[in-house]
């Protein structure tokens, strides 16, 4: 089977972190973005993969190359020149997509969730039409695309954009599975696939949609980055949670590399992950973070909601709190205090900032 | 033989150092380990020939200050007595009314000194001023610099730069008279009681209730002030004279003027006490600056304190805890891990572990020369509070990993969250 991957650009909102990465190589739970859901696909027996991306990221290719072998499977770039919105990627991908009657995948880079790829190709298969699209039940169904349909058969009845009044609190995951025969539906040029396709396939009941179990979060910003974070840490203690920590003044769930060194009297979780070469000193206290590779803390600081990036030092007697981003080799002096900062890459914070403010 | 005077005040003056007036009286608050008017005392000890203090203010009295009285008493061997106004008469009144006490035994002079002030006090240095410019029946106030901007806020002397004489003087002048500043310490010969017997039969004859002194201050014709009324008419009689300073000196009208005092003082026993100053070692926490840990007090070896933190009676200092530039009063605790940065921590006060205690320091800008603390408003033209130090009142409990910034807590408060900006009744 097939699938595609819908990247984008910049990965804007998850800055600081996508200056010096692009998005589906920030670390997720100790793995890339694009990783867990490569890994997924391919469980569900993809073996081919084309990421649409809207700019050439050399460091992406290579490290998709690495994947590519060791996966053994075949990861192909869809490159848009010009802006394509979310439908147009689809058409530029018509020849792989299209290139038997298989149905195939398409997600957003996104998503975090437990993916039910063999769920939904069994779902799409028993109703047989063109597309299945997966929902999930939200707390702020406003915030997203709403969708409205049979709660039997799934049957999409129409899709309301960020409703201002209560419609449904199912709203599109960003998964879907489509039958080649839906590509007709799409021009080369830059098309909304919620706005412009998707409509009329319900207009012709060929939309259904799956419920998705478990949890969902899109991660593409910090605040959900680290809900999604907490979200993902419960999924694996749910399933058994052998791949989380244990120890002497850990709390909750906790997931840390081997690679990496604790000191003493810390207090570490809930919900942090800690990556490879990270070093914590004595004393110190983290909650609800993620602190990539190569980050250093130093001993009795305080770090609660924030994403530390590669190679971070962060002083002593430091207090990090309120999703404070810091962004690649980005050096916090001894008893500094960040309140909802977001700290651009390579830089040295001496003084504190008490408010939410983006450091450049 | 010379006397001492220290004018104490009294419950309704030095309103904005509370909170932590609310419970001690302000002159017996700890600036550097010692009360305030120790370190008054201690100077006047060094002085030859005087041996006896009088401390004059209308305080009830009070444990603290009976046991203050006690310990200096033995500690300097000096006669140190307490005699308290009936009601407030103003920092001359109570010199007039006590002038019996004060020139029992014909003293030469007498010191009179402000206990809200902090400083290096020149006393001896004054005394020897004093003898050779007077001839026995003339008066010496401190004086020291200020900018021209700040000396608005004090009282102003102009002076004769040959004879030292003051020939005009000025309390809290409208506009620029003189950057020379009074400091609130005088050398007066006997001779003065005749000017404040003089003002106080002024004040009888013509008391009315709406004269600017009454509507200034709760008044009655007992009160008298030396600084407009005894000054004025002083000035440029050739027996009023100003001996400049450069040593530290400085007011203290709010608590956040202590940390600035407590920082001087311990810079200042670098050279009268060294042994007070706590010094890095084995199984010692680690010390920076200068730093004051009174000898009962427990601080665990991982601690890093300084520069410029006093630790005071008992105080309790856990793993892992930083403390810079700040006061940790008698009682108080501090649990692992915290960080206490330009801040006072009441009496008895405990403060979780991986906590921030941080206020601003309202230091005199340092690019202007002779600068002295700014006395600013509690709130801003927007209704906002300024950042100053953090006060932490007596008693008070604070929670765990929070962080308490700028902001004043009033005594036997259970915090139970993070404050920024705030005055927690």
């Amino acid at each position: 089977m097939k699938a595609l991957i819908l990247v984008g650009g910049y990965g804007t909102r998850l800055r600081p972190l996508t200056l010096s990465r692009p998005k589906p190589l920030v670390e997720f739970g100790n793995k890339p973005m694009m990783l867990h859901q490569i890994e997924a696909l391919v469980e569900a027996g993809v073996t081919q993969i084309v990421l649409a991306v809207s700019y050439r990221a050399e460091l992406l290719e290579q490290e998709l190359k690495v994947q590519e072998e060791k996966l053994g499977v075949t990861i192909t770039f869809s490159y848009e020149e010009e802006p394509l919105g979310t439908a147009g990627p689809l058409a530029l991908a018509r020849e792989i997509l299209g290139s038997n009657d298989e149905p195939f995948f398409v997600l957003n880079s996104d998503v975090i969730c437990d993916f039910p790829f063999k769920d939904m190709a069994r779902f799409h298969k028993n109703h047989g039409r063109e597309g299945t699209i997966v929902v999930t039940k939200v707390e702020e169904p406003s915030k997203y695309g709403v969708v409205v349909y049979h709660p039997e058969s799934g049957k999409i009845d129409s899709f309301v954009e960020k409703p201002q009044e209560f419609v449904s609190n199912k709203i599109n995951a960003g998964l879907y599975i489509f039958s080649p025969s839906m590509l007709n539906r799409i021009q080369l040029r830059p098309t909304s696939i919620e706005k412009e396709v998707f409509p009329h396939m319900a207009a012709d009941s060929n939309l259904y949609a799956m419920e998705l179990q478990g949890f969902w979060m899109d991660v593409g910003q910090p605040k959900d980055f680290l809900t999604g974070m907490c979200l993902y840490l419960t999924s694996l203690k749910q399933k058994g949670g052998h791949l989380l920590h244990h120890g002497d003044g850990v709390l909750g769930n906790v997931l840390v590399d081997p690679s990496a060194k604790i000191g003493r009297n810390c207090r570490i979780g809930p919900n942090v992950t800690i990556g490879p070469d990270v070093v914590i000193e004595d004393g110190v206290c983290i909650k609800r973070c993620t602190v990539l590779k190569g980050a250093v803390i130093k001993s009795h600081s305080w770090l609660n909601s924030c994403i530390i990036g590669w190679r971070c030092h962060v002083g002593r007697w430091v207090r990090m709190e309120n999703v404070s981003v810091l962004g690649e080799d980005v050096t916090v002096k001894d008893e500094i205090y960040i309140n909802g900062g977001r700290i651009l890459p390579h830089k040295s914070i001496s003084e504190s900032v008490p408010d939410p403010q983006i450091i450049m | 033989m010379i006397k001492g005077i220290i004018l104490i005040g009294g419950p309704m003056k030095g309103t904005r150092f509370r909170p932590l007036s609310l419970e001690l009286p302000k002159p017996l608050f700890p600036v550097a380990g010692f009360p305030m008017i120790y370190h008054h005392i201690e100077a006047c000890s060094k002085v030859p020939d005087l041996k006896e203090v009088l401390l004059i203010g209308f305080y009830q009295p009070n444990a603290a200050l009976n046991h203050f009285i006690m310990e200096v008493h033995q500690e300097f061997k000096l006669q140190v007595r307490y005699f308290q106004e009936y009601q407030a008469l103003g920092t001359a009144g109570g010199l007039y009314h006590f002038r019996d006490q004060i020139l029992a035994g014909n003293p030469e002079a007498f010191f009179v000194m402000n206990a809200d002030v902090c400083g290096d006090f020149p006393l001896n240095e004054m005394l020897e001023f004093h003898r050779k410019t007077g001839n026995g029946d003339t008066h010496t106030m401190l004086g020291t610099e200020a900018t021209q901007q700040q000396s608005l806020n004090y009282g102003c002397i102009v002076e004769n730069k040959d004879t030292h004489e003051v020939v005009h003087y000025v309390e809290k002048p409208g506009s620029y008279v003189s950057s020379i500043i009074n400091c609130g310490t005088y050398l007066f010969s006997p001779d003065i009681m005749k000017y404040l017997a003089a003002a106080f039969q002024k004040n009888q004859e013509n008391f009315c209730t709406d004269s600017i002194e009454s509507s200034l201050s709760p008044s009655t014709k007992e009160c008298i002030f030396l600084e407009s009324e005894i000054f004025m008419d002083l000035a440029s009689t050739g027996k009023l004279f100003v001996y400049q300073t450069t040593n530290f000196w400085s007011q203290v009208k709010s608590a956040g003027a202590t940390i600035y005092a407590n920082r001087h003082y311990l810079a200042i026993y670098h050279r009268t006490h060294p042994d007070r100053l706590a010094k890095n070692g084995e199984g010692k926490p680690t010390i920076i600056g200068d730093v004051y840990i009174h000898p009962s007090a427990s601080v665990h070896e991982s601690a890093t304190l300084g520069p410029n933190v006093t630790v005071g009676k008992n105080v309790v200092i856990g793993e892992g805890v930083r403390v810079r530039e700040s006061l940790v009063l008698e009682g108080s605790t501090i649990l692992d891990h915290t960080l206490i940065l330009y801040s006072i921590i009441g009496w008895n006060s405990v403060v979780g572990s991986w906590s921030r205690v941080e206020g601003t320091p309202n230091d005199p800008n340092p690019n202007k020369p002779f600068a002295k603390l700014e006395v600013s408003d509690l709130f801003n033209s927007e209704g906002k509070l300024n950042p100053s130090i953090t006060v932490i009142g007596s008693n008070v409990q604070i929670p765990s990993e929070v962080v308490i910034l700028n902001s004043l807590v009033l005594p036997h408060k259970d915090l139970g969250r993070s404050y920024k900006n705030q005055i927690i009744l």
